[in-house]
């Protein structure tokens, strides 16, 4: 196997799995240990500057790091990253003094920006500080989009969005609430200088199937009323609710329908309960507050009587996978079900709306009559038009609109500032020895079994009589810190340099987790089964360094390494030592956000 | 040293032996001895053979003297027996202990100062009398805890540390318990675990003296340029005779190598060893060959590494004392008094 190139940026950020797998490359162990010396504020600032909302998605997030962290693969469960982001918002004082400040001199650049949400508001933050003149639209009264009108209050308060929002209106971008953008064509014509669109996927999916029109007054399109829910048009709902579809979206209607009124609230989907979209802890939050799930259940028709609704007859299905190996739900044969029930939420899917593009302004559709855009650059065939979050790539989630918004922000940036879009600069890297004193780190390595500590919720009795009050109650201090300290500082590298090794073993006696080992060279599919402990995580890549006196290799395998520095500590030579290794992803310029503050 | 408990995690992956353990569960405490101390190998070498052994370990009684080597008990095999005893003395109260007890296994951890210098009378008595026992000594050449003298195992001709060239003559263990009538004779090198791990288990296994002399880079005060025992000296000089594969009793042999290359020695309980030979033609049944053999290579400065005897049929000490085959905590009064009636016989016969 080839020696690696520790040098490439990308290899010791897979490492740090978190950071790796967040869309936005959130620096998580960086911000965790600030929170452990009790720096919120400083925690909360890489948060802003990766993810821009930090309290919103510290509530909300889909969290792709927390399946990815480490902690998961050597304990049961991962570290509660997002709910450690939600602490950083929580204990930070006035951060105000560190955000960037309006632009003094404008660039005389127009940008506009279609749709209030998280993409717009992200692509409004990286430019608006360079003197970009940044004007948002949206057809709803405030900022925040999807954020605001279809996550329940009971989730994410008001106060956490008009905040975090907030900072980003108060850099001098315009918001134009309550004004819909009809026509893109017509937009075009008013010379801006880029145009972002960020306007979502703003159409719930309908279930055509009889009895839909006929009992239409008490059946309803999970995503509006979720917005006429927080907008407060919606205030009450019948006592029987059936809940059809598996998403997020269907666990948010289903517990909001259980404040209004709903006291027998069933959700019902199609396919199995494992293989449901929501996210796990969103099911047994929904299933805490007495919400039973059904699964394998097909709707076949509403019933109805003189046009008010009585239920909904299902077929019973089971999942058969046929000779290619697709998953079919094929009927079993038992007879129809029937639930009944006072009010219907139909909550099966998102779509992508654009009736207010015109097709003859150089924007390519592709056959899903999706808009054609680059993944990297996010631009779209016209070369002033930019696209991301949902309107990009179909529904997703708020963590990848942000992400989206950064690049196509940069792309904005680079295309008004007469450069190529399609060359990236590189990330920032930084890696520096942790090594204080014979034994002291930077760091805190002395690593224990710790199982993951709990967020206090508010009490179900209470928390059902109001729709506004949040369930969740974040961590506490104490809890916080625990959980703060669970983290493996993932970022914190193991780096080796073969020229110091005598090969005295030291280093593979002393590792916990049996990482590390000398051996001769081979294929990575011979070295990964000739390893002290078996190398069976493909996912996870070995570090292989030559050099050595006796023409053996060092391998290490990355996967469950503790990052506890045992190896650097005993190494009589300094052969191994622990780096800390930072990654800011490049943002458009070079924003002047970042706080004067000392490493974590 | 390091002031941090080693993490109670394991790689998932862990193999497990026949007792349900992994080899982290033989670990003891972590080490507090330099940073990349050969004798940390050693350690981990024993936790290795005790877990392919699959040792149980309230079964072993671990016992030392004094010195870095002697320390090292105290890093493997948490849950065993253990002495820490006078400087030197660990082959008396090891004797005492195997008296005692026959049914444990006997593991002397020593080193060259306490086996060489001060413990050499003992040394020698507990090897002349077969002790059923595996007597390691981890073997730096040099007085470290004491920051660097010469022990009387550095060769004549070294240099310590600090370019003192050594005048005196070194006290070669290996040849001395070949002379006392060790029934295992062996050496091994702590940076070579492959040859070391299958030594220490066919030393285990053998029931009779085995001695085993694991040369042991101290990083410290004996990896200089001039030293005869760093780790790039033994490495340029290791001479090995043989390198082994441990069989336990009854286990079909599985080992493949070309014909005429392997040597297979049964051992008293029943174990086998392969001996996979390289280079000499080298008969690990001969005694006085393998004298011949170790001084022949040690006045070219070569270090002979392998096992360099065996005794087929060791006979120990329980043995040459016909003393009773069970532990003495295991007789009763039943056992131990003979009863009125045979009182009588006695006092009769004597009037």
């Amino acid at each position: 196997m080839k020696p690696t190139d520790i040098s490439a940026p990308a290899y010791f950020h897979k490492v740090v799995d978190c950071q790796w797998a967040c869309p936005a490359h959130t620096p998580v162990p960086e911000y965790i240990r600030l929170i452990a010396a009790g720096r919120y504020s400083d925690a909360y600032m890489i948060n802003w500057k990766s993810n821009v909302f930090p309290g919103i998605l510290g509530r909300t997030c889909d969290r792709p790091c927390e399946p990815a962290c480490r902690r998961g693969r050597v304990e049961k469960e991962p570290v509660a990253i997002c709910r450690l982001k939600r602490v950083t918002a929580d204990y930070k004082d006035d951060v105000r003094r560190f955000m960037p400040k309006p632009a003094r001199i404008k660039n005389g650049k127009r940008i506009a920006l279609v749709g209030g949400g998280p993409a717009s508001l992200t692509v409004a933050r990286d430019l608006a500080p360079l003197g970009y003149e940044c004007i948002v639209f949206d057809s709803d009264p405030k900022s925040g989009g999807m954020m605001r009108t279809q996550i329940p209050k009971f989730r994410l308060p008001d106060s956490v969005i008009d905040e975090e929002c907030g900072y980003i209106l108060d850099l001098g971008v315009e918001f134009r609430g309550g004004q819909r953008i009809d026509s893109l064509k017509a937009l075009l014509a008013q010379n801006y200088d880029a145009i972002f669109v960020g306007s979502g996927a703003p159409r719930g999916r309908d279930l055509d199937i009889p009895g839909r029109k006929e009992a239409a007054a008490n059946i309803h399109i999970g995503i509006d009323w979720l917005s006429s829910v927080s907008f407060g048009h919606i205030s009450k709902i019948g006592k029987r609710v059936i809940v059809l579809g598996g998403g997020n979206t269907a666990m948010d209607c289903c517990r909001s329908a259980r404040r209004l009124g709903g006291e027998n609230v069933q959700v019902v989907v199609r396919s199995g309960f494992e293989e449901m979209k929501a996210s796990p802890w969103e099911k047994e939050d929904a299933m805490h507050e007495d919400i039973p799930i059904h699964n394998y259940l097909v709707p076949k028709f509403f019933t109805h009587d003189n046009g008010k609704l009585t239920g909904i007859t299902f077929e019973k299905v089971r999942a058969e996978r046929d000779a290619k190996g697709r998953r079919n739900l094929v009927p079993t044969g038992e007879p129809d079900q029937h639930f009944p029930c006072d009010d219907v939420l139909v909550a099966v899917g998102q779509e992508n709306a654009f009736p207010w593009i015109e097709r003859d302004i150089g924007i390519a559709f592709d056959k899903w009559d999706m808009p054609v855009v680059d993944p990297e650059t996010l631009a779209s065939t016209n070369p002033k038009v930019f696209f991301g979050g949902d309107a990009a790539c179909g529904p997703k989630n708020i963590i990848w609109a942000v992400a989206h918004g950064h690049d196509a922000a940069l792309s904005i940036h680079r295309m008004l500032s007469g450069e190529d879009i399609k060359q990236r600069p590189l990330p920032d890297v930084t890696v520096t020895s942790q090594k204080m004193g014979i034994h002291e780190w930077s760091y805190d390595n002395d690593i224990a079994l710790d199982q993951r500590y709990k967020v206090p919720q508010r009490d179900k009795s209470v928390a059902l009589r109001d729709i506004k009050a949040e369930v969740e109650l974040g961590f506490d201090v104490p809890l916080a810190l625990a959980e703060a300290q669970r983290c493996l500082n993932c970022d914190v590298q193991t780096v080796f340099t073969s020229q110091l090794c005598i090969e005295c073993d030291a280093c593979v006696d002393i590792c916990p987790m049996d990482c590390i080992t000398f051996t001769q060279n081979m294929d990575e599919a011979d070295l990964r089964k000739h390893l002290s402990a078996p190398a069976t995580n493909l996912s996870q890549d070995l570090y292989v360094a030559d050099g050595l006196k006796t023409g053996r290799v060092m391998v290490k395998d990355e996967d469950v390494c503790l990052h506890c520095g045992l190896c650097a500590e005993r190494c009589p030579t300094g052969a191994w030592d622990m780096q800390k290794y930072l990654i800011n992803m490049t943002h458009a310029g070079d924003i002047p956000c970042r706080p004067v503050r000392s490493a974590a | 040293m390091t002031y941090i408990a080693k993490p109670k995690f394991h790689h998932p992956g862990l193999p497990k032996n026949a007792l349900g353990y992994t080899h982290r569960d033989y670990e003891g405490t972590i080490s507090t001895l330099c940073a990349g101390c050969g004798h940390d190998s050693i350690t981990a070498a024993i936790i290795e053979a005790c877990f392919e052994l699959s040792i149980e370990p309230h079964r072993v009684a671990k016992i030392s003297g004094i010195g870095c080597s002697s320390k090292t008990p105290t890093y493997f095999l948490g849950n065993s027996h253990g002495f820490n005893s006078v400087h030197g003395r660990m082959p008396s109260v090891l004797t005492g202990a195997n008296l005692a007890n026959r049914d444990l296994i006997y593991l002397g951890v020593s080193g060259d100062g306490d086996s060489a210098s001060i413990g050499l009378g003992q040394f020698a008595h507990v090897l002349r009398r077969g002790v059923n026992m595996t007597y390691i000594v981890e073997n730096n050449g040099v007085y470290g805890l004491t920051k660097g003298q010469f022990s009387a195992t550095a060769d004549r001709g070294s240099k310590s540390k600090r370019g003192v060239v050594n005048t005196d003559n070194s006290i070669d263990l290996v040849a001395m318990a070949l002379q006392l009538g060790a029934t295992f004779v062996a050496r091994s090198f702590s940076g070579d675990k492959a040859q070391l791990v299958p030594i220490i288990k066919a030393a285990i296994e053998h029931d009779g003296a085995a001695f085993l002399d694991v040369i042991s880079p101290c990083v410290a005060f004996n990896n200089h340029a001039g030293s005869t025992k760093s780790f790039d000296y033994v490495r340029e000089h290791n001479e090995a005779v043989n390198r082994l594969d441990v069989i336990p009793a009854r286990a079909p042999i599985t080992v493949d190598y070309a014909e005429g290359s392997l040597q297979i020695v049964e051992q008293h309980d029943g174990s086998r060893l392969a001996l996979r030979k390289i280079g000499a033609d080298y008969d690990i049944h001969d005694r006085t060959a393998a004298l011949g053999f170790l001084q022949r290579h040690s006045a070219k400065g070569q270090i002979v590494t392998g096992v360099l005897f065996i005794d087929g049929e060791p006979v120990d000490l329980h043995a040459s004392l016909r003393t009773v085959d069970r532990p003495l905590n295991s007789l009763t009064e039943a056992d131990l008094c003979p009863g009125s009636a045979a009182l009588e016989t006695i006092n009769a016969s004597l009037r």
